[in-house]
């Protein structure tokens, strides 16, 4: 078996009074890609802004339960520790429009103060960049506004963002939902190379998506774990009536 | 359709008479001021002496007293102006605190400036005088410094309510973006939202320091109106409005008038250069709207 690197623990979260999550128990194995479905409103996307914490931004949120980190409870750690090890990527590319192709890549060390010698940021945004496929179409532009690039090539410029501050965790939350086809066949080739050094934790409301990339899937359904398990044999053998019915296009 | 050239007629002679408006101003008050422009010509800014008695008019301690007020009233207002609009734009959640902070800094705005020179007056002025005693200069109480604050109070709205709104129209993903990358509250306003903001903060910086320029009531009550070229920042002074509205109902002479009307006319040109400058800085740093 492959080590758990993430435990969720009778996780609830939501917004004033209302919770939309219930309850969660999740294991996210280490170097996989984990993909979590649901129908819209499941409470996929609040579910994974509460491993990195940012759920609690919104000043209504609501949540109880525990999520551990190798095996640290993250509502125990700072936020900005827990954050700068689970890094994160949005439905709608979001590029630091203010800032050159190089600054976004190294933003994660400028926003957090710390010093780094200029051949040591070269090295982070080349590595960076190499990593989620962007390297070669902006080396000759590095120093030009990234808002420039088109939506897939953003979308790959924020993943190289989180990639640069080396994270345990990235995640990607619907992250081809405002992309054109071809564009989110890259992306799709790009987490399956990334789990090699990263674990990935993926939204999708696309089902053909969490089967071509993902490892495992879990499905939620109306804020509850309904199934978890190896993709295949959730695709192949749902134990779940409700997963059944989701995977063959009854609700969606 | 007819009615609707009617209609587009009825906006063309609107909007012309407007611009032809600022175009016949600038000719009158051109008329009005050629006797002193062909007296003294470009001297006129530039001599610090102004003697109606001697008929010698140069109008340099005005423009000093003018600049020198406004950016000392832009400096001692930023600090609070940008920290309203943080608090309301960032800090604060939507509620009770939240409009009543944005509508009393709106507020300011709408007192009438008498007000704000009867204030200075009776309440600033004192205070001022004590402060020149405790550090042992002459006690006049008013001059540029007190003016500067008047000034600065007034022109808050200003500044905080135009950055209130470009701060909180800064996307919420790009903050989000900020945060998940381990940034802290005060690492995303200062590394993502004032520089997404900049050029309306600017826009709004710029607004007030015309507003501070021309400020006329107030800043005559409390300045002092010496004629003389301001020493230090405590001198009694006069600003180029300020010396126009002293001296307007005395001007017997025509050329202390059309003197007079000479520095309303680089006033009017005085603005237009800001506005013209604040387009041109706003445009160049203005964020590229996203795909």
């Amino acid at each position: 078996m492959e080590n758990k690197i993430l435990k969720i623990e009778k996780f609830s979260a939501g917004y004033g009074n209302n919770y939309v999550l219930k309850g969660i128990n999740l294991e996210i194995p280490e170097k996989k890609v984990t993909a979590i479905m649901g129908p819209s409103g499941c409470g996929k996307s609040t579910l994974i802004r509460c491993i990195n914490r940012i759920h609690e931004l919104n000043p209504d949120a609501i949540y109880k339960g525990h999520i551990y980190l190798n095996g640290e409870d993250i509502y125990r750690m700072n936020p900005t520790i827990v954050r700068r090890k689970i890094g994160m990527v949005f439905q709608r590319p979001n590029p630091f429009p203010t800032m050159s192709i190089y600054d976004n890549v190294i933003a994660g060390y400028t926003l957090n103060g710390i010093k780094l010698k200029r051949n040591e940021k070269d090295r982070i945004v080349e590595e960076a960049l190499k990593k989620a496929f962007l390297w070669d179409e902006v080396k000759d532009v590095l120093h030009r506004k990234g808002t420039f690039l088109s939506g897939g090539q953003q979308q790959r410029l924020c993943i190289a963002r989180a990639l640069a501050m080396k994270p345990e965790i990235l995640l990607l939350d619907e992250p081809t939902s405002a992309l054109d086809p071809k564009a989110t066949s890259r992306i799709e080739e790009l987490i399956v190379e990334l789990k090699e050094t990263v674990t990935i934790v993926l939204v999708t409301h696309n089902i053909s998506q969490a089967a071509r990339v993902s490892d495992y899937t879990a499905f939620l359904y109306l804020g509850e774990l309904m199934e978890f398990g190896p993709t295949e044999r959730i695709f192949v053998a749902p134990k779940h009536k409700k997963t059944e019915e989701y995977l063959t296009g009854k609700f969606g | 359709m007819k009615s609707d050239s009617i209609f587009k007629a009825m906006l063309y002679t609107g909007g012309v008479i407007v611009a032809l408006l600022v175009v016949f101003s600038f000719i009158s008050l051109f008329r009005a001021s050629w006797l002193s422009i062909r007296q003294f010509g470009l001297k006129f800014i530039l001599s610090p002496v102004w003697n109606p008695v001697s008929e010698k008019f140069g109008a340099l301690p005005f423009i000093t007293g003018t600049l020198a007020t406004s950016i000392l009233a832009l400096f001692i207002s930023l600090p609070f102006s940008i920290s309203i609009a943080l608090l309301v734009g960032v800090y604060l959640p939507d509620g009770f605190l939240k409009n009543s902070l944005s509508y009393a800094t709106d507020l300011l705005a709408g007192i009438p400036s008498i007000i704000y020179g009867f204030w200075g007056l009776f309440s600033l002025v004192p205070l001022m005088r004590k402060m020149e005693i405790k550090i042992g200069i002459l006690p006049y109480g008013v001059g540029i410094l007190t003016a500067s604050i008047v000034l600065a109070i007034m022109i808050i709205p200003y500044t905080s309510s135009i950055s209130r709104e470009v701060i909180s129209m800064v996307p919420e993903d790009i903050k989000e973006a900020g945060f998940a990358l381990g940034a802290t509250t005060r690492e995303v306003i200062f590394k993502i939202i004032l520089p997404y903001a900049r050029s309306g903060i600017f826009a709004g910086i710029l607004l007030a320091f015309g507003r501070a320029f021309g400020e006329t009531m107030a800043v005559t009550m409390v300045i002092g109106n010496s004629n003389f070229m301001p020493k230090n920042i405590f001198s009694p002074a006069n600003t180029m409005a300020s010396v126009i509205a002293n001296e307007f109902t005395e001007a017997t002479k025509d050329i202390h008038l059309s003197s007079l009307i000479q520095i309303g006319l680089w006033l009017f040109i005085f603005t237009f250069l800001i506005n013209l400058l604040g387009n041109i800085v706003v445009n160049k740093f203005r964020v590229e709207s996203r795909k």
